[in-house]
């Protein structure tokens, strides 16, 4: 394992920081040795990216604020325009190193614009003589905003000609993000996923005060043994970790064992994570409702989750409606014909015909069909008459807001609209019921 | 929206309408003006009386999610540093409320709903709909629009330093939210012994910041996400709360949240109550009652319920159908003056008015009256006004008194009839009150075969029933009943003598049971087991079978008495609404069949003699859209146009004899040709046809069938 060296930094802060970021100690590394000392110019842009809580976000984060390097960190979700973006790094950056009296917002509506005024902000707070990094996390969303902010992001320091570097990060290959026109090629940095031995460090690295790393060890041990097939998300696991380690600590609190009798504390816990892994995980009950339970030595049984609520109930002709489009969705047109219809011609299909039929059309998912079978099928299901009535069509449209059923193509009105069910065959059998 | 809200016609009609258009077609010796004053009055009781309703209603889940919010960021006011609070990741707790699919009626709930957080959780509560945020941009402003501007309504007008942003100048971003937030929450702080009066103790000092999303469904996918992740960043600076407004099921959560945004909420569920039951209740409260003297008839009745269990779900659009049964039954019945209080309808009936009388005389309930007397009243009845409003009088108050008794006799056997097997008259009350108000119930086979039933009841049932029936009687405010509830009671005193003896006749049984088992040879077994059995068959009925046909006779006799149909009374015409046709008209249009018969028989709207036709025919007196019209219902699929043409002009030449001979070249006229195309052209505009590509000069039907 490298140990984290370099001579612009003192050797107790790197030292701090090597304790911060367990397990990604050759990226930091790597990217200590990218950014040189701090007056140093360093690569114009850095692509970082790896899967979920890989660790890039935080990674960058510690960095930056153990080694107090002027920095501005946005999160390209949270501002969504290109001009939110813009303005808010410069309001960043006038924050960040001055404790001047908050300037009023100049509005920053081109690209052209933020260049102009990133050299008045650098060079107003003196920050020539250092690299400031601008961090863009979430970058994907920069290719949703006008095809020029993603370009001239990765020449940034050429555009501007100060100091700067932009470090991007994202869950996605930089492959991805490559525009038709060509532009800058950024530095690109993998973080790997944890493995599981790293999630175990990690997360026993934060035990609670009152109890012993080893103890605390244990239980994330018995913890990665139920959850790590189903998830790996290291934020995910932490909560679980919290929400359920009271439980695990039971025993040793009532004095029934010791923290050494790992055996009978895993037996309290494991079937416990089991059910938590059913419910809160999917957050079938909040976590919450979870806590409440433990508290409470309630039965889970009592408590629902969101899912066991399937039952929707429905007027009357909504209800037909919904079985009819099903049937439309589902049944090729020509059999119509031989279902719909009192008198219809004889059955030529052979059974082999029939069952390939069936198992294809479920399998292929529901077909668009239009309004007017829609009502055809609908009069012939009901057994009593149906008048058209303004009632009956704006029910189509109540179940399409209500996303039992889906308008394909919004073209013409008077094209007849057509439509989709999107409900399974179960809801269907619920409601027919 | 969904289960489409038709603003019916009668809401204006009450606003806006004066009296003068409630009298428009006579003079005003029809009362129009105290029609109008006790019409108005009358709705104003039932709608307070809808909305006490409502709250009521509402109040255990509203309760419930008071509870919740204020349980939600308990720990944000203590800001902890215990160790599972740093370690669990804040999530942002979630209320999903489950409202049916009723979806008219949520936004009276929504708004009830914010008014009782408002009053008593937090003064920032935002309200967003789905057609209001195609984009997280426009969801962002909507937010921060309704939230800065309700925090200037808090800090009402003496903040004259206040500084009014416009909503475009400010940046519509999270930041600027969290930073308002610390202003507001920091303000009201420093401000607090100054208004202690103005700023209520209620809320506390970091009140939670609650978003209510009206319709989940309808929300794309992509807004939702990004705002839960914005504000999961968030969560920390700003204690937001959101609201789920869910009208399906509640898996709607995860199919349109991925897990990893989902897992950034804490959902806990709410259920409402069904909009069945409350439709229950509010039958309950407004027509099942004497409280008010306006009656539905029961096709009338069952108009509204069908429209409701058929259509849409929604109470509100129930209680409208309600009011325009009020407002159609003030305006057309002359009589409806005396629909009012016993106390002010005799009143009124002293000062009615010759024309008012002769309409009362019109009343085929009231010809039938008279018919039924003698001669010398009948007489006097026709020509004497003031001995014919001695009389009214009286018959109004037998009406009083029947709707009394009708009600308790009604939901005594509905007691009786409720709990039978597979419910042969209704499971629920209304379905028993349409039947009673239908025709005479008891010549009904449903009736009969209840009956049947109701004599195979158990003892245990029966006594529990009959204590219903009594508590039913006694809490009526009819004053016949006092012999019924004693009939009663003794009934119920004879079942628990029965019990007594029931303990000896059991152990008249057994003994001969054990007899039974003493004797073992063949033949005397034989001998007392035909004994036994001759025994039972012959038995007359035992006691309690005796006393149950009495009590089923006894509730038969009641039903016969009380429970005649509305339209059997005398004078029923004054508080009854029987009109179904028009109410189907208002409340359940049909478009299509509509235009059908505007188009095909125009006399039917257009009134203009000349039009009458005889079916099948075409007119040339028609407009020309109907000639078009007709002439298409002729075609298959694709109309060719130049026959089409060909046939109309044909159509509207057939009448100018002298240009028949003109008419026979080929050419047709030009403004026949114009008129044709612009015939052509509307019915395009109506969606009868469109151009067809798929052969030229051709178009295509859109319609089928004959309407």
């Amino acid at each position: 394992m490298p140990n984290l060296e370099h001579p612009a930094y003192p050797a107790a802060t790197l030292l701090h920081l090597e304790s911060l970021v367990p397990c990604r100690e050759s990226q930091v590394s790597m990217l200590l040795s990218i950014f040189g000392e701090r007056q140093q110019f360093s690569f114009p842009s850095i692509f970082i990216y790896g899967h979920t809580s890989s660790g890039k976000t935080y990674v960058m984060q510690t960095l930056l604020n153990t080694l107090q390097l002027p920095h501005v960190f946005v999160n390209c979700v949270e501002y969504f325009t290109s001009r939110l973006l813009l303005e808010e790094i410069l309001i960043r950056l006038q924050n960040c190193s001055s404790e001047t009296e908050q300037t009023s917002h100049v509005p920053c509506d081109t690209f052209n614009d933020f260049v102009r005024l990133f050299k008045q902000a650098v060079a107003s707070q003196e920050l020539q003589d250092q690299t400031v990094y601008i961090v863009l996390d979430r970058a994907e969303q920069l290719r949703e905003m006008e095809a020029n902010i993603l370009p001239a992001f990765l020449r940034l320091q050429e555009l501007t000609d100060r100091n700067v570097t932009v470090v991007l990060l994202s869950e996605i290959v930089w492959e991805l993000f490559r525009p038709n026109i060509g532009c800058f090629e950024p530095l690109t940095l993998y973080f790997p996923d944890y493995s599981i031995g790293h999630l175990q460090k990690i997360l026993s690295q934060n035990h609670p005060p009152e109890y012993s790393l080893d103890f605390y060890a244990a239980y994330i041990n018995i913890l990665l043994g139920v959850f790590y097939m189903v998830c790996r998300d290291l934020k995910e696991l932490q909560h679980l970790a919290a929400l359920n380690f009271s439980k695990y600590c039971e025993p040793v609190v009532r004095g029934e064992a010791n923290e050494r009798d790992t055996r009978k504390l895993w037996k309290n816990i494991e079937p416990h994570l089991k059910k938590a892994m059913q419910t809160v995980y999917l957050r079938e009950i909040s976590s919450s409702q979870w806590e409440h339970l433990q508290r409470d030595e309630g039965e889970p049984g009592q408590l629902k989750g969101l899912s066991a609520h399937t039952h929707v109930e429905l007027p009357y002709y909504s209800k037909f409606l919904l079985i009819a489009a099903y049937l439309a969705s589902y049944n090729p047109v020509r059999t119509d014909k031989r279902f719909f219809l009192k008198h219809h011609g004889k059955i030529r299909k052979t059974n082999f015909m029939k069952k390939h039929e069936k198992t294809s059309n479920h399998l292929l998912g529901p077909k668009p069909f239009p309004l007017d079978r829609l009502l055809a099928i609908l009069y012939s299901i009901v057994d009593n008459r149906v008048a058209p009535t303004a009632n009956i069509f704006s029910q189509i449209t109540s179940l399409v807001t209500l996303q039992l059923l889906s308008m394909v193509g919004h073209n013409d009105q008077l094209d007849g609209p057509r439509y989709k069910c999107t409900v399974s065959l179960d809801f269907i059998r619920a409601i027919a019921r | 929206g969904c289960f489409v809200f038709k603003p019916s016609p009668k809401k204006r009609r009450v606003s806006y309408r004066t009296v003068s258009d409630f009298g428009e077609r006579k003079d005003d010796s029809e009362d129009t003006e105290l029609r109008f004053v006790t019409c108005q009055s009358l709705w104003n009781q039932i709608k307070s009386e809808t909305e006490q309703i409502q709250e009521d209603l509402n109040k255990q889940l509203f309760d419930n999610l008071v509870n919740f919010l204020r349980r939600s960021h308990s720990e944000f006011q203590e800001k902890t540093t215990e160790w599972t609070h740093r370690m669990k990741y804040r999530e942002i707790p979630t209320a999903a409320l489950v409202l049916g699919v009723n979806v008219t009626d949520h936004n009276l709930t929504f708004r009830s709903l914010s008014e009782v957080l408002q009053n008593n959780v937090t003064p920032y509560v935002a309200l967003l709909e789905a057609k209001d945020c195609p984009g997280i941009k426009n969801l962002m402003q909507k937010l921060m629009g309704q939230l800065m501007n309700c925090c200037i309504d808090v800090d009402s007008l003496e903040d004259e330093d206040y500084v009014q942003v416009s909503q475009n100048r400010i940046r519509c971003s999270m930041t600027s939210l969290v930073n308002w937030y610390d202003n507001v929450t920091k303000k009201t702080d420093s401000e607090t012994p100054r208004k202690k009066r103005t700023s209520s103790p209620r809320h506390w000092q970091s009140p939670p910041v609650v978003v209510i999303f009206k319709d989940m469904e309808s929300f794309t996918t992509k807004v939702l996400q990004d705002f839960i992740v914005i504000s999961s960043q968030h969560i920390r600076e700003l204690p937001l709360v959101l609201i789920f407004g869910i009208a399906t099921s509640p898996m709607i959560i995860h199919s349109l949240l991925p897990h990893s945004v989902s897992s950034l909420l804490c959902i806990e569920l709410f259920q409402s109550l069904s909009c069945k039951e409350h439709l229950s209740t509010i039958i309950d409260k407004l027509i099942l009652t004497a409280q008010f003297p306006f009656k539905l008839g029961e096709k009338v009745l069952q108009v509204l319920i069908n429209i409701f269990l058929y259509h849409d779900f929604s109470v509100q659009n129930f209680i409208k159908g309600f009011q325009l049964c009020i407002v159609e039954h003030f305006y057309s019945q002359p009589l409806s003056v005396l629909c009012c209080q016993l106390v002010d309808a005799k009143k009124r009936v002293n000062s009615l008015s010759h024309d008012q009388c002769e309409n009362i005389r019109r009343l085929p309930s009231f010809r039938r009256y008279v018919e039924s007397q003698i001669s010398e009243k009948q007489i006097a009845l026709l020509t004497a006004d003031s001995f014919l409003k001695e009389t009214i009088q009286k018959l109004l108050e037998d009406l009083y008194v029947y709707h009394e008794n009708y009600l308790s006799v009604l939901r005594c056997l509905h007691v009786f009839t409720s709990s039978l097997p597979k419910y042969p008259l209704g499971k629920q009350i209304r379905e028993l009150h349409c039947a009673c108000l239908e025709n005479r119930v008891w010549e009904t086979e449903e009736y009969e075969s209840s009956l049947q039933l109701a004599r195979m009841l158990n003892k245990s049932d029966l006594v529990t029933m009959l204590q219903q029936c009594v508590e039913i009687f006694v809490s009526s405010s009819g004053k016949e009943f006092d012999e019924t509830v004693e009939k009663l009671k003794e009934f119920l005193t004879q079942f628990q003598k029965l019990e007594a003896e029931a303990f000896q006749e059991r152990d008249v049984s057994v003994s001969s049971q054990k007899e039974l088992q003493k004797k073992t040879d063949l033949y005397h077994l034989q001998k007392t087991l035909l004994e036994l059995k001759e025994s039972r068959r012959s038995k007359k009925l035992t006691k309690f079978e005796m006393l149950r046909f009495e009590v089923v006779d006894y509730i038969d006799s009641l039903v016969r008495n009380y429970l005649v149909p509305a339209d059997h009374k005398t004078l029923h015409e004054i508080i009854y609404f029987n009109t179904a046709s028009v109410l189907r008209e208002h409340l359940n249009a049909a478009p299509r069949i509509a235009l059908h018969t505007a188009l095909n028989n125009p006399y039917s709207y257009l009134k203009n003699q000349a039009l009458k036709s005889d079916g099948g025919s075409i007119s040339n007196k028609a407009p020309d859209v109907c000639i078009a019209y007709k002439l298409h219902l002729e075609c298959g699929r694709l109309i060719n146009l130049v026959d089409w043409l060909e046939a109309f002009s044909t159509v509207v030449m057939a009448a100018d004899k002298p240009n028949a001979d003109e008419a026979s070249s080929d050419q047709v006229d030009d403004i026949i040709h114009a008129r044709f195309i612009r015939a052509v052209s509307e019915l395009e505009l109506l969606g009868f046809i469109k151009p067809s590509k798929q052969k030229t000069d051709h178009v295509a039907r859109l319609t089928w069938g004959g309407c």
